[in-house]
């Protein structure tokens, strides 16, 4: 019988948003649910997973799976699947599987494909799955060939989360840890300083650009991004300028992002932009001018000067927060 | 020690992009076709660690229609790669089989210590390649490399993870490298160095001679479409106190995201 794996992410012993979007489109094609989960206290998940429809539960609960190990990783994971042969494998496209999933698909001769938006899998375990193409100035329908078990990255935020009819009790396989000399080795991890999610799993991002005149006015992006408890980003010209890492570039040429809500404060929309967010649900663009191009991407558009503007605004989401 | 990078030929991010009539694909006619950002990143590296005398010479990989693709691969000669070698393959060629052309033409090269690849390739945004190439190699990963300093079989090499948070990894060669944005400045290709590109023999291998088919392709697109178009912008009207009050309350209320 064919069946579909989960690959579970979990943060402080909860399930991330992204795996539940993933476990209910997963209850959606009716067949067999397998969830895998890395990492200490994968076990625990099993009441959860159970509750979302899982049956079977591959747990690979070692606390040497807590720190992210490419050879490791795709060692386990690989392992589970050759022995599992699911005809679908799902993850969230966060940067994690974008490194892991390739290296096995590498491994077991079968096909990867990422950033999906839309998916559904049939009862005899085929997928339709349709990803951007040219960060987003096109999108095509991913077909693959001689591949036994397709693993499909999804991107978060796109596929809706509805309720598990009926809880199920899975059972809990233990995943042994692999005897591998390892060529890699993690030495050090620099947290970065926002604590906030990445931007390509952000529910709401706020971008800043050029019309910020310079590195202090970026300020108000943080500010507003804070309130709406958002990820912020630039644009690349202020990336270049040196105002903000390269790790908060949106666009072609930086990331990729379809944030249920973007706002574009001082970003008059180069193409290679508007290619990397216009996959956004909802936009909103503040520019001095009217004739910028990201007006023509924008839900919500609002002409003027960005420090009377984005304080402003502030302001206003606080108190429609409070409530 | 040889020093290999990979890199592939794209259209100009500045490329407004047409559909073929039946969908099939995309409408190349007219496309400017450069290096792929990411792998400028690639090939500086290579050039700086020849120029630390940390590499010998450096060879650089395209697979690709070759009639285009020898044009990239000279801009990389231009900079200062010592040799170049295009696979010729047709332009759909997935990343499953372009990984396997690549490990199968490296292989054929000898010993090799490090290869390095862009992070992704700003076409079809897979980001597979890379990672795919070190498993076919038996080699060590780092993606998303920002910071890289080698020494005898050593590699030590800094890594964006989510929410700007920096991994700092050590690998054991043979290793293979996707370049990030931030590891370097690529530079322009002098004039001299242009006018000696232009002479130089690149190398031309078949997918049969490495040993690929299109039986190696595990994934195709298809059915391309051009994103819906957006319902026309609503613009907000009044002072800043006004335009903020109006918007949060249609972000609310309409749009129903907050």
């Amino acid at each position: 019988m064919s069946q579909v794996l989960v690959f579970a992410e979990f943060a402080n012993g909860q399930l991330k948003k992204g795996t539940l979007e993933l476990l209910s489109a997963a209850r959606k094609s009716g067949l067999k649910i397998q969830a895998l989960a890395l990492g200490s206290g994968a076990k625990g998940l099993a009441d959860q997973l159970g509750k979302e429809g899982v049956d079977q539960v591959f747990a690979a609960d070692d606390a040497k799976l807590d720190q992210y190990n490419p050879e490791l990783f795709a060692e386990v994971v690989s392992g589970v699947l050759t022995a599992q042969k699911p005809a679908v494998v799902l993850a969230s496209s966060t940067m994690l599987a974008r490194d892991l999933f390739p290296r096995v698909a590498a491994h077991m001769n079968v096909g990867v494909t990422s950033d999906c938006t839309e998916l559904e899998i049939s009862g005899s375990g085929d997928v339709k799955a349709r990803r951007p193409m040219y960060s987003g100035k096109c999108t095509a329908e991913v077909a693959f060939e001689n591949s036994p078990t397709k693993i499909v990255l999804m991107r978060p935020n796109q596929l809706s989360i509805t309720p598990a009819t009926a809880a199920k009790t899975p059972s809990v396989e233990a995943v042994s840890m692999p005897a591998k000399d390892l060529k890699t080795l993690v030495k050090e991890i620099v947290k970065g300083t926002s604590g906030k999610l990445d931007l390509t799993e952000a529910n709401i991002i706020v971008s800043g650009g050029r019309g910020l005149k310079d590195a202090a006015g970026f300020k108000i992006v943080e500010d507003l991004a804070n309130v709406l408890g958002a990820t912020a980003g630039a644009s690349r010209a202020i990336v270049d300028a040196g105002w903000v890492p390269h790790t908060m570039q949106v666009g072609q040429t930086g990331k990729t992002v379809a944030p249920t809500l973007y706002i574009a404060i001082g970003i008059s929309g180069a193409i290679q932009h508007l290619a990397g967010m216009s996959g956004s649900k909802v936009i909103v663009a503040i520019n001095k001018d009217a004739n910028a191009p990201i007006f023509q991407k924008a839900t919500y558009g609002i002409v003027g000067d960005a420090f009377e503007i984005v304080p402003a605004l502030t302001e206003e989401f606080k108190k429609l927060l409070a409530h | 020690m040889k020093v290999f990078v990979c890199i592939k030929q794209v259209p100009d991010t500045e490329t407004k992009i047409k559909l073929k009539p039946d969908n099939s694909g995309v409408d190349f006619t007219g496309v400017k076709w450069v290096m792929n950002p990411y792998d400028e990143f690639a090939v500086e590296e290579a050039i700086k660690m020849k120029e630390a005398g940390k590499a010998q010479s450096v060879t650089v990989f395209s697979v690709g229609p070759k009639t285009r693709v020898v044009e990239t691969l000279r801009t990389a000669l231009a900079m200062g790669a010592d040799d170049a070698v295009v696979i010729d393959a047709p332009e759909d060629l997935d990343p499953s089989a372009t990984a396997k052309a690549l490990a199968g033409a490296i292989k054929a090269e000898g010993e090799f210590t490090f290869v390095l690849t862009g992070k992704l390739a700003i076409d079809d945004n897979a980001a597979s390649v890379s990672q795919m190439l070190a498993e076919n190699l038996g080699a060590a990963q780092a993606t998303v490399v920002s910071k890289l300093e080698v020494a005898e079989g050593m590699a030590t090499a800094e890594r964006e993870v989510e929410g700007g948070t920096r991994e700092v990894t050590q690998m054991k060669s043979p290793a293979v490298i996707g370049a990030n944005k931030g590891l370097n400045m690529p530079r322009y290709a002098s004039l001299p160095g242009i006018m000696k590109a232009k002479k130089k023999a690149i190398k031309e291998l078949t997918l049969d001679g490495v040993g690929v088919s299109a039986a190696d392709i595990r994934v195709r697109h298809k059915n391309f479409q051009m994103p819906a178009e957006k319902p026309a912008v609503k613009m907000l009207a009044g002072d800043a106190k006004a335009q903020a009050a109006e918007l949060a309350k249609l972000l609310r209320e309409e749009a129903k995201v907050l």
